[in-house]
């Protein structure tokens, strides 16, 4: 304990000196690893092209970010967190309870979620209702609620090709994990028809998470970690097939091939148009107590959102990002700093 | 010698082996080979280690550039005229981006290169866009360059750098996205006519992060310093301390209960793992004390926590290895027990106490973990200052580095990271040089 008790004092001494040094004067962004690149590449323009210093921004997660974001005002508290879901009401209360009472919420644009597997593999076009029967802990088969009995895709549809399940995921602290279970496994349960069956065998509620639950027989592997993980786990198990962001796909063309769903290819323009069924809207949120008090905090929200920047023609575009469509709603909302509606 | 002797002598022998010592001998020579094994194994992989990290990361240390005449103009850059810095300031990088690719343009057609298929996206994105960054800063440091000619000397995109490191081929960018065969013709066409080179690259040592679109210009500049400041903390806090607190615990320190405590509590503060030690920083020192996050202060504080058991055990060891007969001396000749411990057993614990605070800095230079929850796995991109002030800049780590480029999209950034740990590893390598070298000349006063 002595040494603990030693450093604490010393701490204390450093702490003095601590509070003499000069404010922060670089605005501090932490979130999503999703809107991550996004956001480094902000930073970095903005950093080269205006007198600010460069924002240090932080991986971690949506839910680390906002659990972050939440712990206060004051300098050392973040002033930015990126989410690629928006804030739910309890983290609203967090914020509230600590003090941060004015958010704003910005949209930065839509992000693709893909499936893709190995370059040399089979083509895959698939639907909704495949991965729900593929993945799912229990299916509808003849009418019956039967413990998924799938072990290759032609099993589940006669033109899938036969090729072992094994299918890597993101796990539950991913915001894309949200996504994907209700955008690709609820919708497939509903498409499937197994949702109905589901509702009459076990009620309403039970048959809602009965359409969510993953088959746990090591057919689909959750991966905590990033896209390159992902993309790891396929180059060693080449019959797996990947869940990935479009902006990771699309920096990976020369590794993984996409697959179809319901016969749209994705891209920034399907997805646009709205025709690319899987994509979510990714948000960062501003303090908007700190602005006036961090440099540059407003400059960098509204050049984030400027047209040179998350428009159509911009890099973040070039990298991935579907543009938003109602871009100049957001850019008005900025400059207003619009808060969030109690 | 005795192997010698035993060999030499088992042929010409006259002695029988009964079964007993038969029995002895193969076990020995079982044994001597099982020694023998794990030490293959442990070298092979090792030698497996350092081939996959020094084959994807040697690439980091070389860089292609291309060396064109940029036509600053004028009339883009400073349409004021007067050359005043706030004017020039409002061109930003796209604009310089445009000046670039005239450029690139120009010498395309001035040197006469034909490539089929070129298409504009090929062209434009030859030239990486820190290169954009970097003209512009340029011109800012002299505006006097504008409405010259000068030649420049540019980074290429990340995936024609691959190209000539191997990681790119004619058939994986037909497949690609971000470049094409053209785009490699074109290199290759300028390569011919000796205007881009790949060459050694100091950059990779000096230059800070990049964000994903441009890994680059990506670089360990500000890990190092952050490594460095952090090392910093460690040495000046922990040193002391552990050093103080073990010789109290040894020499002067009563034996009774409450040591006993204090010794099993360092023991097993030495086993707590490191992430244990960056949820205690981000209550102590950020939010109990209110030191920014993402400072080297508050990493260098964590580290010197987690440093501290490893230290002190280490001391303590070499303290006790001095025979009692040299303090026991001291105090003959009427030393105090201070003199006797400053004058003679700290002297010759020296090299004990060396050893132990290197391992024990070596080992803090490569954690990452307890670092992630004080905000030192950060993107940051302007380098902190020089200390004292610079310690509450913030900066990043060498193995935060690593992480971090291991997650990027890009696979360019996967020869960054390996990149890093070739730097990490030279690091590690000369500190436990010097220590081993400290010890040797220390040693020798015996």
């Amino acid at each position: 304990m002595k040494p603990a008790q030693l450093s604490v004092s010393a701490l204390a001494v450093i702490a003095a000196t601590a509070s003499v040094a000069s404010a922060r004067d670089q605005i501090q962004v932490a979130g999503s690893s999703t809107v991550l690149p996004y956001s480094t590449i902000v930073a970095e323009a903005f950093g080269e092209n205006t007198d600010f210093p460069t924002p240090v921004v932080e991986s971690g997660g949506s839910s680390a970010g906002l659990k972050k974001f939440c712990e206060g005002v004051g300098e050392n508290t973040i002033d930015i967190a990126n989410s690629s879901r928006p804030i739910k009401d309890s983290e609203k209360e967090a914020c509230k309870a600590a003090g941060v009472t004015d958010i704003m919420e910005v949209r930065i644009g839509y992000d693709g979620i893909v499936f893709a597997s190995d370059i040399a593999g089979n083509d895959f076009q698939f639907t909704a209702a495949d991965w729900f029967n593929a993945l799912a802990a229990e299916v509808v088969k003849d009418g019956k609620v039967v413990a998924n009995p799938y072990t290759k895709w032609s099993e589940i549809r006669a033109d899938l090709p036969e090729q072992e399940i094994l299918a890597f995921v993101p796990g539950t602290k991913h915001g894309t994990r949200e996504v994907f279970e209700e955008k690709v496994i609820a919708a497939g349960c509903k498409e499937s028809g197994a949702a109905e069956v589901f509702a009459k065998e076990k009620g309403e509620e039970d048959g809602e998470s009965a359409c969510m639950a993953l088959r746990t027989d090591g057919k689909s592997v959750d991966i905590d970690g990033d896209y390159t993980e992902t993309l790891a786990r396929i180059q060693s198990a080449k019959n797996g097939i990947g869940v990935f962001g479009l902006s990771f796909y699309e920096n990976n063309t020369d590794k993984l091939k996409v697959a179809t769903i319901g016969g749209i290819t994705p891209s920034t323009e399907t997805i646009a148009k709205g025709e690319y069924p899987v994509s979510r809207p990714l948000f960062f949120y501003v303090k908007k107590q700190h602005i006036g008090e961090i440099q540059g905090l407003k400059e960098f929200a509204e050049f984030f959102v400027s047209d040179e920047i998350a428009g159509p023609e911009g890099p973040l575009a070039a990298y991935g990002l579907v543009a938003d469509p109602e871009l100049a709603t957001v850019q008005k909302a900025v400059a207003d700093e619009v808060t969030m509606a109690e | 010698m005795s192997d010698a002797t035993f060999s030499g002598g088992q042929k010409a022998s006259l002695l029988v082996a009964d079964p007993h010592t038969r029995k002895r001998n193969a076990a020995e020579s079982r044994f001597r080979g099982y020694g023998l094994a794990a030490i293959i194994v442990s070298m092979v992989m090792l030698v497996v280690l350092l081939f996959t990290i020094l084959t994807g990361g040697l690439g980091a240390f070389r860089q292609t550039y291309l060396e064109i005449p940029v036509t600053l103009d004028a009339a883009q850059l400073d349409k004021s005229g007067t050359r005043d810095p706030e004017a020039i300031k409002k061109v930003l990088t796209l604009t310089y981006g445009k000046i670039l690719q005239q450029a690139l343009d120009k010498a395309i057609a001035d040197k006469g290169i034909q490539v089929a298929d070129l298409s504009d996206k090929d062209r434009a994105g030859l030239i990486s866009k820190e290169a954009s960054a970097q003209l512009r800063n340029r011109v800012l440091a002299d505006p006097e360059l504008i409405g010259q000619t000068v030649e420049t000397r540019v980074l290429v995109n990340g995936r024609v750098d691959g190209y000539y490191k191997g990681r790119v081929s004619m058939e994986s960018a037909a497949r690609d996205g971000n470049t094409s065969p053209a785009q490699l013709q074109l290199a290759d066409a300028l390569k011919a006519q000796g205007m881009l080179a790949t060459t050694w690259n100091w950059s990779f040592l000096t230059m800070p992060d990049s964000s994903d679109q441009r890994p680059e210009s990506a670089g360990v500049g500000i890990a190092i310093l952050g490594s460095l400041y952090m090392m910093l903390v460690v040495l000046v806090l922990s040193v002391p301390i552990g050093v103080a607190a073990s010789i109290y615990l040894e020499e002067f320190a009563p034996k009774n209960r409450w040591t006993d405590i204090i010794e099993v509590n360092i023991s097993n503060l030495a086993a707590v793992p490191s992430i244990v030690f960056g949820i205690l920083g981000l209550a102590a020192f950020i939010n109990f004390a209110g030191l920014p996050q993402s400072a080297p202060i508050v990493g260098g504080l964590v580290l010197t926590l987690m440093t501290l058991p490893t230290i002190i055990i280490a001391t303590r060891a070499a303290l006790k290895a001095v025979p009692p007969s040299i303090r026991d001396a001291a105090l003959g000749v009427g030393a105090s027990r201070m003199q006797s411990v400053f004058h003679h057993v700290l002297p010759l614990a020296l090299p004990g106490i060396l050893t132990g605070t290197i391992i024990g800095l070596a080992q803090a230079l490569g954690e990452t973990a307890p670092l992630l929850l004080i905000g030192m796995v950060a993107f940051v991109k302007n380098f902190p200052a020089a200390p004292p002030d610079g310690l509450f800049d913030p900066a990043s780590a060498l193995p935060v580095q690593v992480f971090n480029w291991t997650q990027r999209a890009d696979p360019a950034f996967m020869e960054r990271a390996s990149g890093a740990i070739i730097v990490l590893l030279v690091f590690l390598l000369c500190m436990n040089l010097l220590a081993i070298f400290l010890r040797r000349k220390f040693e020798r006063r015996w």
